[in-house]
């Protein structure tokens, strides 16, 4: 049990302070480095409390493709020479009592979501965790997934793909002039296209790229 | 006095387990040297040692004794990150793999995705140390590989689903011995090709080495580091290279499993069996190294996205249409 605290404790101080310095750091790269700490030392909290299946798809999913594709824009976009004016700037200042108000209501959420953990006794019931210990984590996942709450998952299913098909559409922009390799145009192209027998006459020449 | 004990016991066990690995990533990068040679026609390192199998410990002796060189405008602490969190993704992925049924260092229920996550983490040794370079060439490889790396995995992880389909276990040794009948080489053919030519992208081998195309960016992301952090980076590559081969082997091969279950073959241990069937599958990387042409940029991107995923996605479907008809499925 000390092991298994101290890991615990390990993990969560580094999150925190990962989290921390995700909006403390002045680099941006910096920040989503912190990020990627942050976010790999709750897959490993997860683990610990033997949600290994949510821990490993936190993994996959945020470390290893979401949090790429942002550390991607972050160093195309060349912010990384900027320096963190959020709060120095008379104009920026104006957003603070938004940020405030916001993580205000995160914050009020998570206390009503804790609380209702506490006022629901049952969910820590220990009858519960024995029989959900016999099945392994995927395989419990799986079971509620697809039956008892299988039209929120694919509702949600659809809101992210007409989020993608969206985001598709807002960037999508046709180039003209762009040359494009068509492998069936390559393929099919015969001797009689390309090339052409002429009989050419003295000091006249040919006309070509008619 | 408890808890000494069992550290212990890991470590010697985690020793016992990383030591051959980073031994015969040395054997493994002379194999490749040599085979390359031969397809080639000429004869590859065989001066130092016997047909010069120490040639990779004389390199990493010259790399050792190197100065290492940390550009003046690079970000320190990522460039001297990037290296070592290659060669630890690299290495810890080899926890999970399965040397027979008994061992195995951690035999964890999610395996399959351990080691895909850990596969997918690889990119950030790249990323990492393209960016804090702070130079064009290194900049330029890491960006590409960035993008090579994650379309690729899309696709590896839906041939994963196909053989998972097949088990109805993410545990690495439920799906050895799932195989015990039939090797998933055999119904899932086409998957195997393109986990192949899938891992090919996401190590970064010959065809798809565009991260470190020499031709247009010197050496890709490895352009500024030198003496023992670039050793990393290449022993690390190596690593992932094996890996990926010891994933193919478990997710296709059979893993430990003897091909035929008589006589002869069974007195020959499991791990020999994966060992072989991971020589094998390097051999292949090897031979396409020295034989295929490197891709077009846009060409890789079309393969992944426009033919692989499209594929590997239409299989899922046939895979769990084929068994869910015949009443198949891993239900237990």
């Amino acid at each position: 049990m000390i092991a298994h605290s101290i890991f615990f404790y390990t993990f969560s101080i580094i999150a925190i302070v990962s989290a921390i310095m995700v909006t403390a750091s002045k680099n941006t790269v910096h920040s989503v480095f912190f990020l990627i700490l942050d976010f790999i030392s709750i897959s490993c909290l997860f683990i610990m409390i033997g949600a290994e299946f949510l821990g490993m798809i936190m993994l996959i999913v945020y470390v290893g493709a979401v949090a790429v594709l942002f550390l991607f824009v972050v160093m195309m976009l060349n912010v990384a020479q900027q320096k963190n004016q959020w709060f120095a700037s008379e104009a920026s200042s104006k957003h603070i009592p938004v940020g405030l108000i916001i993580s205000t209501l995160i914050f009020v959420e998570l206390i009503i979501v804790i609380g209702g953990w506490k006022y629901k006794p049952d969910l820590f019931d220990i009858n519960n965790s024995l029989e959900l210990a016999k099945v392994s984590n995927t395989h419990s996942l799986g079971q509620v997934l697809y039956t008892d709450y299988i039209h929120v998952f694919q509702i949600s299913g659809m809101i992210l793909l007409v989020a993608m098909i969206g985001a598709i559409v807002l960037t999508f922009r046709k180039r003209v002039g762009v040359k494009t390799q068509s492998y069936i145009k390559q393929i099919s192209r015969e001797r009689s296209d390309g090339v052409r027998v002429l009989n050419v006459e003295s000091n006249k020449g040919v006309k070509i790229d008619d | 006095m408890e808890y000494l004990s069992i550290f212990f016991d890991q470590v010697y066990k985690i020793l016992f387990l990383l030591v051959p690995v980073l031994v015969s990533v040395a054997m493994v990068v002379w194999l490749d040297r040599r085979v390359w040679a031969f397809v080639q026609k000429r004869q590859g390192p065989n001066v130092v040692g016997p047909f010069g199998l120490l040639q990779t410990i004389a390199d990493a002796l010259k790399y050792i004794f190197k100065e290492i060189i940390i550009p003046s405008s690079s970000n320190k602490v990522i460039f001297i990150l990037a290296p070592i969190v290659t060669m630890t993704l690299a290495l810890i992925a080899w926890a999970v793999i399965p040397f027979s049924a008994t061992q195995v260092l951690a035999d964890i229920n999610v395996g399959i995705l351990y080691l895909f996550a850990v596969s997918s983490l690889g990119v950030y040794g790249i990323i990492m140390g393209g960016w804090a370079s702070n130079s064009k060439y290194p900049f330029l490889g890491a960006i590409r590989s960035a993008a090579q790396m994650v379309s690729y995995e899309v696709s590896i992880g839906v041939i994963i689903i196909n053989v998972l389909l097949c088990v109805g276990s993410l545990n690495l040794n439920d799906i050895v011995i799932a195989q015990q009948n039939l090797w998933f080489v055999i119904p899932l053919f086409p998957m195997f090709v393109i986990f192949f030519i899938s891992a090919l992208a996401e190590t970064n081998r010959p065809p798809f080495d565009l991260p470190e195309a020499e031709a247009e960016l010197v050496a890709g992301y490895q352009t500024e580091y030198s003496g023992m952090m670039y050793a990393m980076f290449w022993l690390g590559e190596y690593a992932n290279i094996l890996l990926m081969c010891a994933m193919g082997a478990i997710l296709f091969l059979g893993g430990w499993l003897s091909p035929l279950e008589i006589y002869p073959f069974t007195l020959v241990p499991g791990p020999v069996w994966l060992v072989l069937k991971i020589l094998l599958l390097f051999l292949l990387f090897a031979l396409v190294k020295a034989i295929v042409p490197r891709y077009r940029y846009d060409q890789l991107m079309k393969l992944g996205w426009k033919v692989f995923l499209p594929l590997s996605l239409i299989w899922v479907v046939l895979t769990s249409g084929y068994l869910f008809y015949f009443n198949l499925l891993p239900i237990n």
